[in-house]
């Protein structure tokens, strides 16, 4: 034991050393720009690689951490969010597929991170609120407001809209506010309710929402069932922006951009700026009476009440809070796909949300990017790179040498892209026995573990002092 | 007589048994005048005069014919949940921590279950043996399952459960979820790897899908048939022995003396020189082993399963647990034959009753209804003792 944290404390040395060499005068900008670049140019040359990917997405990592000027931060994460990556995106497709879905995933991530690294609140059904801002638009924004009467899978009688494009603005805020709401509903009656019962609550009215889509389509046809809603429409985007970005891009990029890759650029700017916003809402949050009021429901509701906080009444605040933020998600998502359904919507997504939450650190804005970052590569890139390549040697020839077993004898059902509970799983269980603070703890997480080691579980006082509460 | 009852471990036997039968009469008679109740009031109105267009008999004559039938369904899958929410409730009970992985060491044991009768069958060798040896098979599956769930909720524990003892409540519950979905993709990659699908279906064998006619009485125009599938019946009469058996083990037992004191206080436990970890860990074997035989029960009953097959008769048996109070053995019993009277009942009904707009699609969400409902006006459950808001 002595030993391996003597090697720990080795390494974080040596760490600390590298840091603080890098971080001396102007080096670090030469560093980033450095890194920057090389990132850039790998992507730039290499359509489909994983490593040269995450090297340039590693490089906002290094914005965050050096020590710079903060204006020279912000200049640099904007260069790489706005300047950079719609480049690279639209240059190869499929980058911009796995940005998109980051930033999904980020901002449902920081979304939960409210809820559950914030307040302590364990939210196992996160995304019905999701799913309660896609269907949102999608009843709305689609021709499904024609079709209450008709049997599902019948075509609509016009092809006319319900709502013109455009009120996908309008209901990126309606997402917000109904969510917020919904999340309110759901809360009064549950948040008395001690964190475990809560969490299997919370995965119950997940469930309630699914099976609700899955079945709306009658006696009133409001969901279409099953078989989900499409076509669900896309706001407009004004000809001479369009033509703009087409001036400047083409160059870049070496072909003319389709619409289709321009709506991905634009829901991925839209999800950017949420994401900024959820940033600001929660650095803000972090540190205000009601952020701090959060912290101390947390760690003791007991003492959290005997100081004067408003426990229902906060739990409810952060419950909205959170939900809010996959409301308005859940209405972009519902217009970049063009289409959802009960599907999307199950209860692995919510685990997905929560499985990022803890990887990257409870409570931890950067953590939790990181985190959404992480696994969706892993399930976007990685598992299916690893599918490709088992698909690819099914169809050679290969043969295991010892067992002699023959790749083409493998099972179709062995597609590790449809093993993501496997990942999410592990990453659950291993987390929780060796980094339960996460990839980046957040600060005030870090002290709290320190603390929580030295202290007696379960004393005998503790217990008493719950039966007096009951 | 009274001699009898005098013996401990005869009454702890014998005890499950009354309250059993108590359970079953009482919530079925009180659902099926409920039910009927509703159905007299209901003459002649819209819900009446489309139940006679649809069936040709009238609403009330509707539910009083289907009414038997609903009842033994709900019977044998309360015993199911029952089997299923004690390995909840003993876990909570003693480590105060909901085992999210339970519905996995459900499905581990009905697949070991299916696949040693699936291995016994290959030719189909099974379906031609006497009606004996088929029971004596299912009993041998049975207990290969019990023993792999055993074996897998120790292991779980050990790894997953124990290293985070003392950690805030939400740490094990996450660490549980992780485990349960990691279960269940394991599964699913074990069994894909030799077969080209990861679903299973029980070979048939023996009797156990034939049907037995106990009474049929003439009403007017139909009748009331009732009978059962002999699968049903071994599925009663398998749990209802379990049931007895844990009662004895937990309530007669020193072993169980052990197990209710680490309960009760984990520290004076350990000070009277009780080894706490190894009766955690037993808990675990026996909640793990009733699941593992609940798992190959539940595959006789409904013939298919797959790798995500313990995720719903999972978070229902841990509803009836709570229903019945958390860490109280006979509430699981109770919570669990209640819940499948009300899920059986609500398949049956309620399609009839609102016309076809709500059908029995939504039986799987009453769960949930129920859960919050209980939680929300009794959180100790039925027969539970109260519990503190927090900790």
């Amino acid at each position: 034991m002595a030993e391996k944290n003597r090697i720990k404390s080795m390494f974080s040395d040596y760490f600390l050393k590298i840091k603080e060499m890098i971080n001396r005068g102007k080096t670090p900008y030469f560093v980033t720009l450095l890194y920057l670049s090389l990132g850039t140019i790998l992507v730039y040359n290499s359509p489909r690689s994983l490593i040269s990917f995450l090297i340039f997405l590693s490089s906002t990592l290094l914005i965050y951490y050096l020590k710079m000027d903060n204006r020279a931060k912000i200049a640099l994460a904007v260069l790489v969010l706005l300047g950079l990556m719609p480049v690279l995106g639209v240059r190869n497709i499929f980058y911009l597929e796995v940005i998109f879905q980051i930033s999904v995933y980020s901002a449902l991530a920081l979304g939960l991170n409210i809820v559950v690294g914030f307040a302590g609140l364990l939210d196992l059904g996160y995304v019905a609120f999701y799913a309660v801002g896609a269907y949102l638009w999608a009843i709305f924004g689609s021709q499904q407001m024609f079709m209450l009467h008709a049997i599902p899978g019948t075509a609509p009688a016009t092809s006319e809209f319900f709502l013109p494009a455009n009120a996908f603005f309008l209901f990126l805020f309606l997402g917000v506010a109904v969510a917020a709401l919904t999340g309110i509903l759901l809360g009064l009656p549950v948040l008395r309710l001690r964190g475990d019962y809560l969490a299997i609550v919370t995965l119950g009215f997940g469930e309630v929402i699914r099976v609700l889509a899955n079945n709306l389509d009658k006696p009133l046809n409001l969901t279409n069932g099953p078989q989900g809603i499409t076509p669900i429409q896309r706001p407009i985007l004004p000809e001479p922006v369009i033509n703009i970005a087409q001036t400047i891009l083409k160059p870049l990029v070496g072909r003319t951009v389709s619409m289709g890759e321009f709506y991905n650029l634009f829901f991925y700017l839209v999800a950017l700026v949420i994401i900024v916003i959820v940033i600001v809402v929660v650095r803000r949050l972090d540190d205000s009476n009601m952020g701090r009021a959060w912290t101390a429901i947390r760690e003791d509701e007991l003492a959290a009440i005997s100081m004067g906080i408003p426990l229902v009444r906060l739990k409810l605040a952060a419950f909205a809070t959170g939900a809010s933020f996959a409301g308005v998600m859940g209405v972009l998502f519902a217009a970049s796909r063009t289409f959802v359904s009960p599907e999307s919507f199950s209860f692995m997504q919510s685990i997905g949300v929560l499985s990022m939450v803890i990887l990257g650190g409870l409570g931890s804005i950067p953590g939790v990017v990181v985190g959404a970052a992480v696994v969706t590569i892993l399930n976007l890139q990685v598992l299916q790179g690893f599918s490709l390549y088992l698909s690819q040697l099914r169809q050679s020839d290969a043969v295991i040498p010892i067992i002699n077993f023959a790749w083409k004898n493998l099972s179709n059902q062995l597609d590790p892209a449809k093993y993501q509970r496997l990942v999410f799983g592990l990453i659950l269980v291993l987390m929780m026995i060796y980094r339960p603070a996460g990839l980046i703890p957040a600060a005030r997480r870090k002290r709290e573990l320190v603390t929580a080691k030295n202290e007696e579980p379960e004393s005998d006082s503790l217990k008493e002092a719950d039966n007096g509460a009951s | 007589m009274r001699r009898i009852f005098a013996s401990p471990a005869l009454r702890e036997l014998l005890r499950p048994l009354g309250q059993i039968i108590i359970f079953v009469t009482g919530s079925g008679v009180v659902l099926s005048g409920i039910m009927l109740l509703l159905a007299f009031l209901l003459r002649g109105s819209a819900v009446d005069l489309a139940t006679i267009e649809r069936t040709g008999i009238d609403l009330f004559t509707y539910t009083l014919n289907n009414l038997p039938q609903v009842l033994i369904d709900s019977i044998t899958l309360g015993f199911v949940y029952a089997a299923i929410a004690l390995g909840y409730t003993m876990v909570y009970g003693v480590l105060e921590f909901i085992n999210f992985a339970h519905s996995e060491i459900f499905a581990i044991g009905a697949f070991v279950g299916v696949e040693l009768l699936i291995a016994v069958n290959a030719g189909g060798k099974l379906e031609s043996v006497s009606t004996w040896v088929a029971y004596g098979w299912l009993i041998i599956a049975i207990f290969a399952g019990m023993i792999a769930s055993g074996a897998m909720a120790m292991l779980v524990e050990v790894t997953a459960y124990r290293p985070l003892r003392g950690a805030p409540r939400l740490v094990p519950l996450i660490s549980a979820i992780g485990v349960s979905f990691f279960l269940q993709d394991a599964i699913r990659l074990v069994e894909s790897l030799t077969t080209g699908q990861y679903h299973r279906i029980i070979p048939t064998f023996g009797n156990f899908d034939e049907r037995v006619s106990i009474f049929a009485i003439k009403m007017g125009k139909s009748t009331i048939d009732l009978n059962i599938q002999v699968k049903s019946i071994v599925v009663i009469i398998a749990a209802v022995l379990m049931l007895m058996f844990l009662n004895y083990l937990v309530n007669a037992t020193k072993m169980g003396k052990a197990i209710r004191s680490v309960a009760q206080d984990r520290p004076t436990a350990s000070l009277m020189g009780i080894n706490v970890n190894r009766y955690i860990s037993l808990t675990f074997l026996i909640g793990g082993a009733l699941g593992g035989a609940a798992g190959v029960l539940y595959a006789l009953k409904f013939t298919r399963i797959d790798p995500f097959v313990g995720f719903f008769p999972g978070l229902k048996a841990f509803t009836a647990a709570v229903l019945g109070g958390i860490g109280n053995l006979t509430g699981a019993l109770l919570g669990g034959i209640v819940l499948g009277m009300l899920e059986n009942f609500a398949g049956a009904y309620l399609s009839v009753f609102t016309m076809g707009a709500a059908g029995a699609e939504y039986k799987d969400i009453l769960a949930f209804a129920i859960l919050i409902l209980v939680l929300i006006f009794r959180p100790s459950g039925l027969l539970g003792e109260q519990v503190g808001q927090k900790a």
